[in-house]
């Protein structure tokens, strides 16, 4: 595949490592957050870890967005497929998240709900149209990379008057998350989880661009790289991270110049802006309720509006207490210090959402890194 | 969920789709997200929709920073490529 699998080349990131451990100073630490799980899960699958100075930490945020689904949302959807006359269509990384009382959309569709997987959100107009009896709802989680699919899927309805179609609007806000962390006291106060820089999205940024950033390294002197996801992109990035906090400076810098700019996707983000506003507060798994973090749809596309047409309401539910999904969302905990992280909690038989989704810390420990190897593990025991 | 793959386009469709090609296999995605794709060009997909274009010069800039950063610093393979 072009385009991807020179990100990969084994010399090249061997000499990034080098020139990394050339820069560093051993004298000080490095804390940095990838905001994204697709990161966290490049940096695990190449052991980008394994290549980096022991005084590098990476810290692994809250950029999955199936894990920071809030419980009481997931019932909701749960509620609605278990409707007679509902189609509930989803992306497919929803479908085994549990919800409360352990259920979830896929046992849901086991015992009779309509529960339909798509790769793209225009399949909902499809299967509404081929199906004029049915409640068609499209079940929309996701960052910014996936709204704007959302905003396109709600216009043409709209155009082609689909009258059995909505939407049930989860999307979320990558900056709102940031500053929520950089806000939370865990870093702010009780100096638990030390954040020096971030790795930014690449995707995310592909659509919103690079500004959004600018805030963050101006008003909390952090640094900002926007990251590709291969690892040399990875390596790279760590190392304008190192640079900067070396040289003392806050600023945002784009690695991914090869699909982002400052500005974004402008026609992207005007449709989001067409179809979408903001919510005064929106409930985040591990973050809590977060202010002007979350969308929902307009009042000009009211209609299409499944939380209106179904009259929706969250009912509080509360956490599995052993599961520590929360905790590691936001940075303080790592997968390893959950008790039942591999053993209760596999990926067959997940309790908590980080164990489910492609992009959670859970699933990229235990996928590559759950059993260390034996030189590694000994290197530990012997420090 | 943000992940998303650059991939060639192939053919463009009056309804605003295009045929896109990743490393052999080929789908159908929407282009109503950017404007002004030819047939060539690389686009980054993801979730059904092109959501911006790879610029190929950037790519091939990145890539001759990498060689230039393994060639005078170059060792042996620490990863497999």
């Amino acid at each position: 595949m072009r385009f991807v699998r020179e990100f990969r080349d084994g010399a090249a990131a061997a000499a990034l490592a080098r020139q990394i451990a050339a820069e560093v100073d051993p004298a000080r630490d490095y804390h940095l957050m990838e905001f994204c799980g697709g990161h966290t899960h490049a940096i695990f699958r190449y052991g980008v870890q394994d290549l980096l100075p022991a005084n590098i930490h990476l810290v692994h945020g809250p950029g999955c967005p199936v894990c920071v689904l809030a419980i009481p949302r997931l019932d909701l959807a749960i509620e609605l497929a278990q409707r007679p006359d509902v189609t509930l269509v989803s992306y497919g990384d929803m479908l085994r998240v549990p919800a409360s009382r352990r259920r979830s959309l896929l046992k849901a569709r086991a015992r009779g709900a309509d529960v339909r997987m798509v790769y793209s959100a225009l399949e909902a107009l499809d299967i509404a149209r081929a199906e004029p009896g049915r409640q068609v709802v499209f079940f929309a989680i996701g960052f910014e990379t996936t709204t704007p699919a959302t905003a396109v899927l709600i216009q043409q309805a709209q155009r082609l008057g689909l009258a059995n179609l909505s939407v049930y609007c989860n999307h979320v806000l990558t900056p709102s998350a940031i500053q929520s962390i950089l806000d939370s006291p865990e870093v702010r106060a009780l100096g638990r989880v030390r954040v020096d820089g971030f790795i930014g999205p690449s995707h995310v940024s592909t659509v919103i661009g690079s500004r959004p950033y600018e805030y963050f390294a101006e008003e909390y002197h952090k640094p900002v790289v926007i990251s590709g996801f291969e690892p040399l992109d990875v390596l790279q990035s760590i190392r304008l991270l190192v640079r900067q906090l070396n040289e003392g400076r806050a600023e945002v810098e784009n690695e991914f110049t090869r699909g982002v700019s400052r500005e974004g996707n402008v026609k992207a983000q005007a449709l989001v802006a067409d179809v979408f506003e903001l919510r005064p507060q929106f409930e985040w798994r591990g973050l809590g309720h977060v202010a002007y973090s979350g969308l929902r749809i307009k009042s000009d596309y009211a209609a299409f509006d499944a939380e209106r047409r179904f009259d929706l309401h969250e009912k509080p539910v509360p956490e599995n207490k052993a599961c520590q999904c929360p905790a590691i969302i936001r940075g303080v905990k790592k997968p390893t210090d959950c008790a039942i992280f591999g053993t209760v909690c596999t990926p067959r038989n997940p309790i908590g959402s980080c164990m489910v989704s492609s992009e959670g810390a859970c699933a990229a420990y235990y996928k590559y890194r759950w059993r260390k190897p034996a030189a590694a593990a000994h290197d530990e025991a012997a420090a | 969920m943000c992940l998303a793959v650059p991939v060639r386009v192939v053919e463009i469709f009056p309804d605003g789709n295009a045929t896109v090609d990743i490393g052999g296999v080929r789908t159908r995605v929407s282009l109503a997200l950017v404007d002004g794709v030819a047939v060539g060009e690389y686009v980054i997909v993801h979730a059904g929709f092109a959501i911006n274009r790879l610029d190929v010069a950037e790519a091939e800039k990145s890539l001759a920073l990498f060689a230039e950063i393994a060639a005078t610093l170059g060792g042996p393979r620490a990863l497999r490529s």
